[in-house]
Protein backbone atom coordinates (compact mmCIF):
# COMPACT_ATOMS: atom_id res chain seq x y z
CA UNK A 1 0.00 0.00 0.00
CA UNK A 2 1.94 3.55 -0.70
CA UNK A 3 -0.73 4.94 1.56
CA UNK A 4 -0.04 3.65 4.83
CA UNK A 5 -2.50 5.23 7.40
CA UNK A 6 -5.62 7.34 7.90
CA UNK A 7 -3.28 10.55 8.44
CA UNK A 8 -1.56 10.13 5.28
CA UNK A 9 -4.73 10.83 3.75
CA UNK A 10 -6.21 13.38 6.31
CA UNK A 11 -3.03 15.52 7.04
CA UNK A 12 -0.51 16.70 7.28
CA UNK A 13 -1.37 19.87 9.09
CA UNK A 14 0.19 22.06 6.94
CA UNK A 15 1.21 25.50 5.32
CA UNK A 16 -0.06 25.54 1.55
CA UNK A 17 -0.56 25.71 -1.31
CA UNK A 18 0.43 22.07 -2.73
CA UNK A 19 0.77 18.85 -0.60
CA UNK A 20 2.86 17.45 -2.99
CA UNK A 21 4.53 20.67 -3.91
CA UNK A 22 4.95 22.21 -0.17
CA UNK A 23 4.16 19.97 2.40
CA UNK A 24 5.79 16.76 0.24
CA UNK A 25 8.67 18.70 -0.59
CA UNK A 26 9.44 19.76 2.93
CA UNK A 27 9.15 16.11 3.72
CA UNK A 28 12.02 14.80 1.16
CA UNK A 29 13.86 18.19 2.02
CA UNK A 30 13.89 17.13 5.84
CA UNK A 31 14.38 13.56 5.07
CA UNK A 32 17.54 14.48 2.91
CA UNK A 33 19.32 16.44 5.55
CA UNK A 34 18.68 13.43 7.86
CA UNK A 35 20.19 11.42 5.43
CA UNK A 36 23.52 13.85 5.75
CA UNK A 37 22.98 14.01 9.42
CA UNK A 38 22.73 17.58 10.19
CA UNK A 39 22.34 20.74 8.13
CA UNK A 40 24.45 20.89 4.80
CA UNK A 41 26.53 23.74 3.91
CA UNK A 42 25.70 23.68 0.51
CA UNK A 43 22.51 22.35 -1.00
CA UNK A 44 21.68 21.77 -4.84
CA UNK A 45 18.56 21.15 -5.98
CA UNK A 46 16.88 19.63 -9.18
CA UNK A 47 13.39 19.48 -10.12
CA UNK A 48 12.04 16.93 -12.90
CA UNK A 49 8.87 16.91 -14.24
CA UNK A 50 5.73 18.94 -12.75
CA UNK A 51 7.85 19.93 -9.77
CA UNK A 52 10.47 21.71 -12.50
CA UNK A 53 7.53 23.32 -14.22
CA UNK A 54 5.45 24.41 -11.68
CA UNK A 55 7.83 24.92 -8.83
CA UNK A 56 7.63 28.61 -8.23
CA UNK A 57 3.94 29.16 -8.16
CA UNK A 58 3.96 26.52 -5.45
CA UNK A 59 7.10 27.70 -3.24
CA UNK A 60 8.44 24.05 -3.62
CA UNK A 61 12.23 25.71 -3.28
CA UNK A 62 11.39 27.45 -0.19
CA UNK A 63 9.54 23.88 0.85
CA UNK A 64 12.58 22.14 0.02
CA UNK A 65 15.05 24.75 1.98
CA UNK A 66 12.72 24.56 4.63
CA UNK A 67 12.90 20.93 5.07
CA UNK A 68 16.96 20.96 4.71
CA UNK A 69 16.08 23.42 7.43
CA UNK A 70 14.73 20.55 9.53
CA UNK A 71 10.59 22.71 9.70
CA UNK A 72 7.92 20.23 9.89
CA UNK A 73 5.62 20.91 7.38
CA UNK A 74 3.37 23.54 9.10
CA UNK A 75 6.10 25.51 10.07
CA UNK A 76 4.98 29.13 9.31
CA UNK A 77 8.41 30.01 8.46
CA UNK A 78 8.12 27.91 5.41
CA UNK A 79 7.54 30.86 2.62
CA UNK A 80 10.88 32.83 4.52
CA UNK A 81 12.87 29.73 4.14
CA UNK A 82 15.22 31.70 1.29
CA UNK A 83 16.14 34.20 4.10
CA UNK A 84 16.55 31.94 7.11
CA UNK A 85 18.52 29.53 4.83
CA UNK A 86 21.28 32.97 4.25
CA UNK A 87 21.04 33.51 8.13
CA UNK A 88 21.79 29.83 8.91
CA UNK A 89 24.74 29.68 6.28
CA UNK A 90 23.14 27.53 3.69
CA UNK A 91 23.99 28.34 -0.06
CA UNK A 92 21.56 27.25 -1.96
CA UNK A 93 21.24 26.29 -6.09
CA UNK A 94 18.06 25.68 -7.58
CA UNK A 95 18.15 23.93 -11.52
CA UNK A 96 15.74 22.31 -13.77
CA UNK A 97 16.53 19.22 -15.74
CA UNK A 98 14.53 16.48 -17.87
CA UNK A 99 15.28 12.55 -17.23
CA UNK A 100 12.48 10.10 -18.66
CA UNK A 101 10.04 7.47 -16.61
CA UNK A 102 10.66 9.16 -13.58
CA UNK A 103 6.83 9.91 -11.02
CA UNK A 104 6.33 13.61 -12.47
CA UNK A 105 6.84 15.07 -8.94
CA UNK A 106 10.48 14.26 -8.56
CA UNK A 107 13.20 16.36 -6.59
CA UNK A 108 16.90 15.35 -6.53
CA UNK A 109 19.27 16.83 -3.71
CA UNK A 110 23.10 17.16 -3.64
CA UNK A 111 24.24 18.25 -0.40
CA UNK A 112 27.19 18.70 1.37
CA UNK A 113 28.63 19.72 4.93
CA UNK A 114 32.22 19.28 5.82
CA UNK A 115 33.65 15.91 3.58
CA UNK A 116 30.17 14.80 4.25
CA UNK A 117 28.02 14.47 0.16
CA UNK A 118 24.95 12.38 -0.11
CA UNK A 119 22.68 12.69 -3.17
CA UNK A 120 18.84 11.87 -2.21
CA UNK A 121 16.31 11.29 -4.55
CA UNK A 122 12.53 11.41 -3.87
CA UNK A 123 8.93 11.73 -5.43
CA UNK A 124 6.28 13.19 -3.67
CA UNK A 125 3.20 11.32 -4.26
CA UNK A 126 0.55 13.10 -3.00
CA UNK A 127 -1.87 14.24 0.05
CA UNK A 128 2.65 15.20 1.30
CA UNK A 129 3.44 11.52 1.35
CA UNK A 130 6.63 10.82 -0.37
CA UNK A 131 9.19 8.19 -1.73
CA UNK A 132 12.48 8.03 -1.55
CA UNK A 133 13.93 6.32 -4.45
CA UNK A 134 17.90 6.69 -4.43
CA UNK A 135 20.63 7.33 -2.26
CA UNK A 136 23.93 8.20 -3.75
CA UNK A 137 24.10 4.73 -6.17
CA UNK A 138 21.82 2.90 -4.07
CA UNK A 139 18.60 2.27 -5.14
CA UNK A 140 15.82 2.41 -2.26
CA UNK A 141 12.04 2.76 -1.43
CA UNK A 142 11.08 4.49 1.81
CA UNK A 143 8.21 6.67 3.03
CA UNK A 144 9.97 7.96 5.59
CA UNK A 145 6.72 7.43 7.76
CA UNK A 146 8.24 5.21 10.04
CA UNK A 147 11.22 5.51 11.97
CA UNK A 148 13.68 4.47 9.46
CA UNK A 149 17.20 3.60 9.62
CA UNK A 150 19.93 3.74 7.36
CA UNK A 151 22.81 1.42 7.44
CA UNK A 152 25.75 1.99 5.40
CA UNK A 153 28.33 -1.05 5.00
CA UNK A 154 30.29 -3.43 3.54
CA UNK A 155 28.69 -6.36 1.45
CA UNK A 156 29.91 -9.36 4.28
CA UNK A 157 28.12 -13.00 4.52
CA UNK A 158 26.69 -12.45 8.22
CA UNK A 159 25.98 -8.79 8.51
CA UNK A 160 22.40 -8.56 8.00
CA UNK A 161 21.85 -11.54 10.64
CA UNK A 162 24.27 -9.32 13.40
CA UNK A 163 22.16 -6.01 12.23
CA UNK A 164 18.89 -8.10 12.79
CA UNK A 165 19.71 -9.47 15.83
CA UNK A 166 20.44 -5.90 17.64
CA UNK A 167 16.83 -5.28 16.38
CA UNK A 168 15.88 -8.56 18.01
CA UNK A 169 17.50 -7.72 21.54
CA UNK A 170 16.00 -4.58 21.74
CA UNK A 171 12.54 -6.05 21.31
CA UNK A 172 12.29 -3.56 18.43
CA UNK A 173 9.83 -4.72 15.42
CA UNK A 174 10.91 -4.47 11.87
CA UNK A 175 8.19 -3.54 9.19
CA UNK A 176 10.03 -3.65 6.29
CA UNK A 177 13.58 -4.42 5.27
CA UNK A 178 15.79 -3.95 1.70
CA UNK A 179 19.34 -4.42 0.87
CA UNK A 180 21.00 -3.04 -2.15
CA UNK A 181 24.47 -3.97 -3.00
CA UNK A 182 26.71 -1.78 -5.58
CA UNK A 183 28.89 -5.34 -6.55
CA UNK A 184 29.38 -8.60 -4.69
CA UNK A 185 31.53 -7.94 -1.76
CA UNK A 186 31.39 -4.18 -2.36
CA UNK A 187 29.49 -1.27 -1.03
CA UNK A 188 25.86 -1.78 0.82
CA UNK A 189 23.08 -0.05 2.00
CA UNK A 190 20.01 -1.65 3.95
CA UNK A 191 17.20 0.45 5.02
CA UNK A 192 15.43 -0.73 7.93
CA UNK A 193 11.73 0.75 8.38
CA UNK A 194 10.60 -0.17 12.21
CA UNK A 195 7.67 0.29 14.63
CA UNK A 196 9.32 2.12 17.02
CA UNK A 197 12.51 4.43 17.44
CA UNK A 198 15.56 2.32 17.80
CA UNK A 199 17.03 3.41 21.33
CA UNK A 200 20.70 5.20 21.27
CA UNK A 201 22.44 2.56 23.04
CA UNK A 202 21.13 0.17 20.21
CA UNK A 203 22.19 2.21 17.37
CA UNK A 204 25.38 2.81 18.95
CA UNK A 205 25.84 -0.94 18.37
CA UNK A 206 25.04 -1.32 15.23
CA UNK A 207 27.77 1.05 14.55
CA UNK A 208 29.98 -0.53 15.97
CA UNK A 209 29.71 -3.73 13.57
CA UNK A 210 31.97 -4.39 11.64
CA UNK A 211 32.09 -3.15 8.38
CA UNK A 212 29.00 -0.60 9.07
CA UNK A 213 30.51 2.85 7.92
CA UNK A 214 28.20 4.93 9.03
CA UNK A 215 24.06 4.96 10.36
CA UNK A 216 21.49 7.85 9.82
CA UNK A 217 17.92 7.81 11.43
CA UNK A 218 15.03 9.29 9.73
CA UNK A 219 12.02 10.38 11.79
CA UNK A 220 10.64 12.68 10.64
CA UNK A 221 8.08 13.14 13.46
CA UNK A 222 10.82 14.33 16.02
CA UNK A 223 11.86 17.79 16.11
CA UNK A 224 15.69 17.68 16.30
CA UNK A 225 18.70 15.59 14.54
CA UNK A 226 18.41 12.17 15.36
CA UNK A 227 21.80 11.63 13.50
CA UNK B 1 -5.22 -2.13 7.65
CA UNK B 2 -7.71 -5.10 7.27
CA UNK B 3 -9.51 -3.42 4.33
CA UNK B 4 -7.78 -2.48 0.80
CA UNK B 5 -11.35 -1.83 -0.68
CA UNK B 6 -14.84 -0.45 0.05
CA UNK B 7 -16.80 -3.84 -0.30
CA UNK B 8 -14.04 -5.36 2.18
CA UNK B 9 -14.66 -2.07 4.37
CA UNK B 10 -18.42 -2.82 4.66
CA UNK B 11 -18.48 -6.27 5.58
CA UNK B 12 -16.14 -5.20 8.54
CA UNK B 13 -18.42 -2.73 9.14
CA UNK B 14 -21.28 -4.94 8.95
CA UNK B 15 -19.50 -8.02 10.72
CA UNK B 16 -18.74 -6.04 13.84
CA UNK B 17 -21.59 -3.94 14.23
CA UNK B 18 -19.72 -0.57 13.74
CA UNK B 19 -19.52 2.55 10.96
CA UNK B 20 -16.85 3.48 8.87
CA UNK B 21 -15.38 5.67 11.17
CA UNK B 22 -15.37 3.34 14.71
CA UNK B 23 -13.66 0.75 11.97
CA UNK B 24 -10.97 3.18 10.96
CA UNK B 25 -10.16 4.27 14.46
CA UNK B 26 -9.45 0.76 15.94
CA UNK B 27 -7.55 0.01 12.49
CA UNK B 28 -5.58 3.20 12.82
CA UNK B 29 -4.93 2.29 17.15
CA UNK B 30 -3.77 -1.13 16.10
CA UNK B 31 -1.96 -0.25 12.97
CA UNK B 32 0.54 2.26 14.76
CA UNK B 33 0.19 0.89 17.83
CA UNK B 34 -0.99 3.94 19.32
CA UNK B 35 -4.23 4.50 21.95
CA UNK B 36 -7.23 4.97 20.65
CA UNK B 37 -7.36 8.39 22.28
CA UNK B 38 -3.76 9.18 21.12
CA UNK B 39 -5.27 8.71 17.59
CA UNK B 40 -8.55 10.29 17.98
CA UNK B 41 -6.69 13.38 19.83
CA UNK B 42 -5.00 13.60 16.72
CA UNK B 43 -7.86 14.44 14.68
CA UNK B 44 -9.54 16.37 17.22
CA UNK B 45 -6.42 18.65 16.54
CA UNK B 46 -6.52 18.44 12.83
CA UNK B 47 -10.62 19.49 12.85
CA UNK B 48 -9.43 22.45 15.24
CA UNK B 49 -7.09 23.60 12.26
CA UNK B 50 -10.40 23.38 9.76
CA UNK B 51 -12.40 25.25 11.42
CA UNK B 52 -9.52 27.96 12.36
CA UNK B 53 -9.52 28.20 8.50
CA UNK B 54 -12.69 28.12 7.68
CA UNK B 55 -13.29 30.97 9.77
CA UNK B 56 -10.23 32.72 9.26
CA UNK B 57 -10.66 32.50 5.04
CA UNK B 58 -14.46 33.93 5.88
CA UNK B 59 -13.69 37.55 7.84
CA UNK B 60 -10.67 38.24 6.30
CA UNK B 61 -9.69 39.31 2.66
CA UNK B 62 -7.19 36.68 2.27
CA UNK B 63 -4.27 37.83 -0.83
CA UNK B 64 -2.85 35.14 -2.19
CA UNK B 65 1.03 35.31 -2.89
CA UNK B 66 0.18 35.99 -6.65
CA UNK B 67 -2.78 38.22 -6.00
CA UNK B 68 -5.05 36.71 -8.92
CA UNK B 69 -7.97 35.67 -6.53
CA UNK B 70 -8.91 36.04 -2.75
CA UNK B 71 -12.01 37.32 -1.09
CA UNK B 72 -14.25 34.98 -2.85
CA UNK B 73 -15.38 33.30 0.76
CA UNK B 74 -16.24 36.51 1.89
CA UNK B 75 -18.09 37.94 -0.96
CA UNK B 76 -20.09 34.18 -1.72
CA UNK B 77 -20.47 34.66 2.57
CA UNK B 78 -21.76 38.40 2.14
CA UNK B 79 -24.39 37.47 -0.34
CA UNK B 80 -25.79 33.99 1.20
CA UNK B 81 -26.40 36.49 4.69
CA UNK B 82 -28.23 39.58 2.86
CA UNK B 83 -29.96 37.88 -0.47
CA UNK B 84 -31.95 34.89 -2.04
CA UNK B 85 -29.31 32.21 -2.92
CA UNK B 86 -30.01 30.19 -5.98
CA UNK B 87 -28.37 27.04 -3.96
CA UNK B 88 -30.31 27.49 -0.31
CA UNK B 89 -28.38 29.09 2.15
CA UNK B 90 -26.99 25.21 3.96
CA UNK B 91 -25.49 24.13 0.35
CA UNK B 92 -24.45 27.90 -0.26
CA UNK B 93 -22.56 28.31 3.34
CA UNK B 94 -20.82 25.32 2.77
CA UNK B 95 -19.49 26.38 -0.91
CA UNK B 96 -18.31 29.49 1.06
CA UNK B 97 -16.90 27.53 3.75
CA UNK B 98 -14.84 25.30 1.08
CA UNK B 99 -13.84 28.64 -0.92
CA UNK B 100 -12.35 30.10 2.07
CA UNK B 101 -10.09 27.43 3.68
CA UNK B 102 -8.73 27.09 -0.67
CA UNK B 103 -8.45 30.88 -0.55
CA UNK B 104 -6.31 30.10 3.83
CA UNK B 105 -4.36 27.73 1.27
CA UNK B 106 -3.54 29.83 -1.65
CA UNK B 107 -2.07 32.39 0.41
CA UNK B 108 0.37 30.01 2.54
CA UNK B 109 -1.87 29.52 5.32
CA UNK B 110 -1.93 26.37 7.88
CA UNK B 111 -4.38 23.64 6.23
CA UNK B 112 -4.80 20.05 6.45
CA UNK B 113 -4.39 18.35 3.67
CA UNK B 114 -7.85 16.36 2.93
CA UNK B 115 -6.80 14.48 0.85
CA UNK B 116 -4.83 17.28 -0.51
CA UNK B 117 -3.34 20.65 -0.09
CA UNK B 118 -5.59 21.44 -3.21
CA UNK B 119 -8.73 20.08 -2.29
CA UNK B 120 -8.24 20.82 1.17
CA UNK B 121 -11.21 23.03 1.28
CA UNK B 122 -14.17 20.44 0.76
CA UNK B 123 -13.81 18.52 4.38
CA UNK B 124 -14.28 21.45 5.91
CA UNK B 125 -17.07 23.14 3.88
CA UNK B 126 -19.07 20.33 4.27
CA UNK B 127 -18.09 19.48 7.68
CA UNK B 128 -18.45 23.01 9.36
CA UNK B 129 -21.30 24.03 8.05
CA UNK B 130 -23.35 21.08 8.61
CA UNK B 131 -21.73 20.92 12.01
CA UNK B 132 -23.50 24.22 12.41
CA UNK B 133 -27.17 23.11 10.93
CA UNK B 134 -27.00 20.13 12.25
CA UNK B 135 -25.91 20.91 15.86
CA UNK B 136 -23.24 18.27 16.09
CA UNK B 137 -20.66 17.68 18.48
CA UNK B 138 -16.59 18.33 17.94
CA UNK B 139 -16.66 14.16 18.87
CA UNK B 140 -18.96 12.98 16.06
CA UNK B 141 -17.41 15.49 13.37
CA UNK B 142 -14.02 13.63 14.59
CA UNK B 143 -15.45 10.11 13.85
CA UNK B 144 -16.64 11.47 10.33
CA UNK B 145 -13.35 12.62 9.51
CA UNK B 146 -11.81 8.95 10.47
CA UNK B 147 -15.09 7.71 7.83
CA UNK B 148 -13.73 10.09 5.20
CA UNK B 149 -10.28 9.07 5.94
CA UNK B 150 -10.85 5.12 5.39
CA UNK B 151 -12.75 6.13 2.49
CA UNK B 152 -9.85 8.03 1.31
CA UNK B 153 -7.35 5.36 2.23
CA UNK B 154 -8.82 3.10 -0.18
CA UNK B 155 -9.25 5.50 -2.89
CA UNK B 156 -5.67 6.75 -2.67
CA UNK B 157 -4.48 2.69 -2.68
CA UNK B 158 -6.20 2.16 -5.97
CA UNK B 159 -6.13 4.82 -7.81
CA UNK B 160 -4.79 8.32 -6.41
CA UNK B 161 -5.11 11.64 -4.97
CA UNK B 162 -2.67 13.87 -6.48
CA UNK B 163 -3.54 16.21 -10.04
CA UNK B 164 0.10 15.30 -11.13
CA UNK B 165 -0.51 11.98 -11.21
CA UNK B 166 -4.24 11.61 -12.34
CA UNK B 167 -5.47 14.88 -12.72
CA UNK B 168 -8.52 17.04 -11.04
CA UNK B 169 -10.36 14.38 -10.56
CA UNK B 170 -8.03 12.59 -8.64
CA UNK B 171 -7.80 15.71 -6.00
CA UNK B 172 -10.90 17.18 -6.01
CA UNK B 173 -13.27 14.19 -7.20
CA UNK B 174 -11.26 12.52 -4.31
CA UNK B 175 -12.48 15.16 -1.22
CA UNK B 176 -16.00 14.76 -2.74
CA UNK B 177 -16.18 11.16 -2.59
CA UNK B 178 -14.86 11.09 0.82
CA UNK B 179 -16.98 14.07 2.29
CA UNK B 180 -20.03 12.47 0.30
CA UNK B 181 -19.63 9.12 2.32
CA UNK B 182 -18.56 10.64 5.72
CA UNK B 183 -21.65 12.82 5.67
CA UNK B 184 -23.68 10.35 5.14
CA UNK B 185 -22.39 8.25 8.09
CA UNK B 186 -22.26 11.77 10.38
CA UNK B 187 -26.44 11.53 9.71
CA UNK B 188 -27.21 8.15 10.25
CA UNK B 189 -26.47 6.17 7.12
CA UNK B 190 -25.41 2.82 7.06
CA UNK B 191 -21.87 2.14 5.28
CA UNK B 192 -23.24 0.33 2.76
CA UNK B 193 -25.14 4.07 2.07
CA UNK B 194 -21.82 5.83 2.76
CA UNK B 195 -19.76 3.76 -0.14
CA UNK B 196 -22.73 4.54 -2.63
CA UNK B 197 -22.08 7.84 -1.87
CA UNK B 198 -18.92 7.48 -2.42
CA UNK B 199 -19.64 5.99 -6.09
CA UNK B 200 -22.71 8.30 -7.00
CA UNK B 201 -19.79 11.53 -6.11
CA UNK B 202 -16.74 9.90 -8.00
CA UNK B 203 -18.84 9.52 -11.23
CA UNK B 204 -19.55 12.95 -11.38
CA UNK B 205 -15.58 14.46 -11.48
CA UNK B 206 -14.27 11.43 -13.71
CA UNK B 207 -12.07 13.09 -16.17
CA UNK B 208 -11.57 16.21 -14.61
CA UNK B 209 -8.28 17.70 -16.00
CA UNK B 210 -5.22 19.64 -13.65
CA UNK B 211 -4.83 22.47 -15.50
CA UNK B 212 -4.11 25.39 -12.97
CA UNK B 213 -2.82 28.95 -14.22
CA UNK B 214 0.56 29.67 -13.87
CA UNK B 215 1.15 26.47 -11.93
CA UNK B 216 -0.83 27.97 -9.12
CA UNK B 217 -3.13 26.43 -6.69
CA UNK B 218 -5.70 29.00 -7.38
CA UNK B 219 -7.53 29.03 -10.64
CA UNK B 220 -9.54 26.87 -10.82
CA UNK B 221 -8.62 25.01 -7.73
CA UNK B 222 -10.07 27.62 -5.57
CA UNK B 223 -13.62 27.38 -7.22
CA UNK B 224 -13.45 24.10 -8.25
CA UNK B 225 -13.19 23.78 -3.64
CA UNK B 226 -16.37 25.26 -3.85
CA UNK B 227 -18.42 23.43 -6.00
CA UNK B 228 -17.07 20.37 -4.68
CA UNK B 229 -18.80 20.93 -1.26
CA UNK B 230 -22.43 21.46 -2.89
CA UNK B 231 -21.63 17.90 -5.03
CA UNK B 232 -20.70 16.29 -1.59
CA UNK B 233 -24.12 17.04 -0.35
CA UNK B 234 -26.04 16.27 -3.55
CA UNK B 235 -24.00 12.99 -3.50
CA UNK B 236 -25.05 12.33 0.27
CA UNK B 237 -28.75 13.43 -0.30
CA UNK B 238 -28.63 10.93 -3.20
CA UNK B 239 -28.13 8.28 -1.16
CA UNK B 240 -29.52 8.78 2.14
CA UNK B 241 -32.79 8.94 -0.54
CA UNK B 242 -32.12 5.23 -1.34
CA UNK B 243 -30.01 5.85 -4.19
CA UNK B 244 -27.60 3.48 -5.45
CA UNK B 245 -24.44 3.38 -7.37
CA UNK B 246 -24.98 0.89 -10.22
CA UNK B 247 -21.71 0.60 -11.00
CA UNK B 248 -19.92 -0.91 -7.62
CA UNK B 249 -18.09 2.35 -6.07
CA UNK B 250 -14.83 0.14 -6.53
CA UNK B 251 -15.24 -0.41 -9.92
CA UNK B 252 -15.67 3.83 -10.06
CA UNK B 253 -12.33 4.00 -8.60
CA UNK B 254 -10.89 1.51 -11.16
CA UNK B 255 -12.31 3.41 -13.59
CA UNK B 256 -10.47 6.88 -12.13
CA UNK B 257 -7.00 4.88 -12.19
CA UNK B 258 -7.76 4.21 -15.83
CA UNK B 259 -8.91 7.83 -17.00
CA UNK B 260 -5.86 9.37 -14.88
CA UNK B 261 -3.43 7.06 -16.52
CA UNK B 262 -4.59 8.04 -19.71
CA UNK B 263 -4.69 11.43 -19.27
CA UNK B 264 -2.02 13.52 -21.26
CA UNK B 265 0.95 14.73 -19.39
CA UNK B 266 -0.12 18.40 -20.00
CA UNK B 267 -3.55 18.27 -18.28
CA UNK B 268 -1.80 16.72 -15.10
CA UNK B 269 -1.01 19.71 -13.18
CA UNK B 270 2.05 20.67 -15.59
CA UNK B 271 -0.11 24.52 -16.72
CA UNK B 272 0.81 23.26 -20.35
CA UNK B 273 -2.83 22.58 -21.15
CA UNK B 274 -6.23 23.40 -20.36
CA UNK B 275 -7.38 26.56 -18.31
CA UNK B 276 -3.62 27.14 -18.48
CA UNK B 277 -2.96 27.55 -21.60
CA UNK B 278 -5.81 29.66 -22.81
CA UNK B 279 -5.07 33.28 -23.66
CA UNK B 280 -6.02 34.51 -20.52
CA UNK B 281 -4.05 32.24 -19.05
CA UNK B 282 -0.93 32.27 -20.86
CA UNK B 283 -1.18 35.99 -20.10
CA UNK B 284 -1.43 35.54 -16.17
CA UNK B 285 1.73 33.27 -16.30
CA UNK B 286 3.81 35.63 -18.53
CA UNK B 287 2.60 38.59 -16.15
CA UNK B 288 3.53 36.91 -13.25
CA UNK B 289 6.83 35.41 -14.04
CA UNK B 290 7.58 38.57 -16.10
CA UNK B 291 7.32 40.72 -12.72
CA UNK B 292 9.44 38.20 -10.99
CA UNK B 293 7.24 37.07 -8.81
CA UNK B 294 8.92 33.82 -7.47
Amino acid sequence: MRFKDVFSIIGPSMVGPSSSHTAGAVRLGRTARHVLGGLPEHAEIIFYGSFATTYRGHGTDLAIIAGLLNYDTDDMRIKDAFDRAKDAGMEVEIRSAQKAGMHPNTATLILRRGDQKVIVTGCSIGGGNIEIVSIDDFDVKFTAVYPTLLIFHADRRGILAEMTDIFKHADANIGYMEVDRKSRSGDALTVIESDEVLPTEWIDQIVQLRDVYKVRVIHLTSKGDLS
Amino acid sequence: MRFSNLEQLIQLCIKESVTIGQLMITEQAAETGKSVQEVIGQMAAYYEIMKEAVFKGIESDMKPRSGLTGGDAKRVHTYLLNDVTSLGTEACTSMAYALAVSEINASMGRIIATPTAGSCGIIPGVFVSSQERFGWSDEHMVHGLFSAGAIGYVIANNSFVSGAEGGCQAEVGSAIGMAAGALVELRGGTPEQAVHAVGLALKNSLGLICDPVGGLVEIPCIVRNGFGAVTAMAAADMALAGVKSVIPSDEVIDVMLEVGSAMPEKHRETAMGGLAQTPTGKKIMKELYGKGER
